[in-house]
């Protein structure tokens, strides 16, 4: 039976906010007289992750992913609840714990701006208590994995966003750790720098057994790698569970486009009792429920003249946007 | 802890930020000129101050000269380690990445204290040295074993202090973001320090003894320099130091559990 390696119950989390009322008048007050408010930004949220899983968590901006990463790999002290993760209080922040974790955020980086990324790596193999050869032989794996060679030796300030963000993954996996947080990791990266991330995140995922916890706010990281997501809203779990159902559930049907060998046809097609969302000359597009496609689709090739047609999913752009503003989702 | 380790990974930071500032060697040559400069502007505002009347404060000007040259090799010490890695603790901060920091398995004020240095101080501490030799000759000091250890212990007493005074603050900006006014005044005082202690008035002695320990940082090393120290002064620096070292260790570790990070 596969392990939990991430135990979370009922956690919460509060933080003292200041506001400030516009203007200088307000610049002023809030100079003197500071007020501040406790804001509970993470409530009352349980979860468990298996060891080998890949979890993506879902939300709208200042939802609460950030802060419930960094509680899960210790850098946030808790205000409710508990937190296991391999076994450690993550905020005690053990050696060993330590060693078994790594957190990768796309917007920050920890490589030596002016020097060539391999200078970071020997530096960080150091702190990891690696010796030379054992440093020198993960570098060699992970950059063939990577797909990265003479950027290594380049200064950092002198490498494109992407190859940077390859060089970051390397500098924060050189300890072989077990355990991935991932906040944002393909921020700014072009579309193709995206796709070997994933294909990256993938491989290790399967040769290492690597638990990941990822956030991003592109969907083709999460439909691409994660089974599982956790939705959050306003700091609340709204949906925790596999990610094809929670899309079966949000669009329910799919669209039709039809085009009809004579606008006699389409006309007939469109008084036939379908949901019509458009319809020109002789092209007609219906809406059909998933459960009733088959039924539908041949009660339409054999009563009409149809020359072509083609069947379109939503957007999942569209369909998960849908989760990052509703509250709770039974499914 | 594992001193090994440590010694390896401070290795490779010495490595790594020599590397890094000797990208630009126009940086280090300005830096190299500034160093020097400093150095005889200050002896040349010293000359000036014993012009008219041969003594300050009881200390005669060979005798103040002591004082410049400690003063320059813990200025020296503070250019070489202090100001490159202290300063960044405020940037960490701000920007969050002290979070990488935090999560690498190595002590959490090691690193950010030990991380960068800044070469050309090295310059600094050299011509502090040569000019404490320079001292130690128009002084006419016997040079032996006991005055040779007391000198590094009241030397070493005064590098922890600043170091504790410094880090202190900079720990604050872990509650208050922005420190780097507080960190300007600290330095503004430290020149206090290339001056004899009894030239200033008695609030001013007990100001820079008690609040804040300048006094300390130069007087007492030069003190025994001098052979004028009397041992419970030294005793007391050494005190002083102890408590500041490990105050600013509790207070680091005390302010981390309030570190919210910087949001994404």
């Amino acid at each position: 039976m596969v392990q939990n390696i991430i135990d979370v119950r009922n956690l919460s989390k509060s933080f003292d906010i200041s506001s400030k009322e516009p203007g200088l008048k307000g610049t002023i007050k809030h100079f003197f007289r500071r007020q501040t408010k406790s804001l509970k930004v993470i409530k009352d949220i349980s979860f468990e992750i298996k060891e080998g899983e890949i979890v993506g968590f879902l939300g709208a901006n200042g939802a609460g992913k950030t802060t419930i990463l960094k509680m899960l790999c210790g850098l946030i002290y808790p205000s409710e609840g508990s937190i296991l993760v391999s076994g450690y209080l993550p905020f005690r922040r053990k050696e060993n714990f330590l060693k078994k974790i790594t957190l990768i955020m796309g917007q920050k980086q920890q490589l030596i701006w002016d020097l060539p990324p391999i200078e970071s790596f020997y530096l960080n193999a150091s702190i990891y208590d690696l010796d030379k050869f054992e440093a020198k032989k993960r570098i060699k794996k992970l950059s063939e994995m990577l797909e990265i060679d003479e950027e290594l030796f380049i200064p950092v300030r002198k490498l494109s966003l992407g190859q940077r963000m390859k060089s970051e993954l390397l500098a924060a996996l050189i300890h072989e750790p077990n355990i991935l947080f991932l906040d944002e990791p393909t921020l700014g990266l072009d579309i193709n720098a995206q796709r070997n991330l994933r294909k990256f995140l993938q491989i290790y995922n399967k040769e290492t057994n690597a638990t990941i916890c990822l956030t991003s706010h592109y969907m083709k990281d999460i439909t691409s790698l994660c089974k599982r997501v956790i939705c959050v809203h306003e700091g609340a779990i709204s949906y925790d569970g596999k990610l094809d159902l929670l899309l079966k559930k949000l669009s329910p049907v799919k669209e039709i486009l039809i085009v009809c060998r004579s606008e006699e046809d389409s006309i007939k097609l469109q008084n036939y009792g379908f949901t019509v969302k458009n319809k020109t000359k002789n092209e007609i597009t219906i809406e059909i429920e998933n459960n009733s496609i088959t039924s539908s689709l041949k009660t339409i090739l054999n009563n009409f003249d149809i020359e072509d047609l083609f069947i379109n999913e939503p957007p999942i752009d569209e369909v998960i946007g849908k989760v990052l503003i509703k509250k709770d989702y039974d499914i | 802890m594992n001193l090994r380790k440590y010694l390896k990974v401070y290795k490779k930071f010495l490595h790594t930020s020599l590397a890094s500032e000797l990208e630009y060697k126009t940086n280090i040559i300005v830096d190299l000129i500034t160093a020097i400069l400093s150095l005889v502007g200050s002896i040349f505002l010293l000359s000036i101050f014993f012009q008219n009347n041969g003594y300050i404060g009881g200390w005669k000007f060979e005798q103040a000269l002591i004082i410049q040259a400690i003063y320059t090799i813990l200025n020296g010490i503070t250019n070489t380690w202090f100001n490159p890695n202290l300063t960044e603790i405020v940037k960490h901060i701000r920007e969050g990445t002290l979070d990488f920091v935090l999560l690498k398995p190595i002590d959490s004020q090691f690193f950010i204290s030990s991380k960068k240095i800044n070469p050309s101080g090295f310059l600094e501490i050299m011509l502090g040295i040569l000019l404490l030799f320079f001292c130690i000759r128009i002084n006419q000091i016997n040079l032996n074993l006991s005055f040779l250890t007391l000198s590094l212990i009241t030397i070493s007493c005064s590098i922890c202090i600043l170091y504790s005074l410094w880090f202190f603050i900079s720990t604050t900006t872990i509650w208050f973001v922005k420190t780097w006014n507080a960190i300007e005044v600290l330095r503004s005082f430290l020149y206090i320090g290339r001056f004899p202690l009894n030239s200033f008035s008695f609030s001013l002695r007990i100001f820079f003894s008690v609040f804040i320990p300048i006094a300390f940082i130069t007087t007492i090393p030069s003190e025994v320099f001098l052979g004028l120290s009397v041992l419970w002064k030294i005793l007391l620096e050494v005190m002083v130091a102890t408590v500041f070292l490990i105050t600013s260790r509790k207070f680091w570790l005390f302010a981390l559990k309030f570190y919210s990070s910087a949001s994404s």
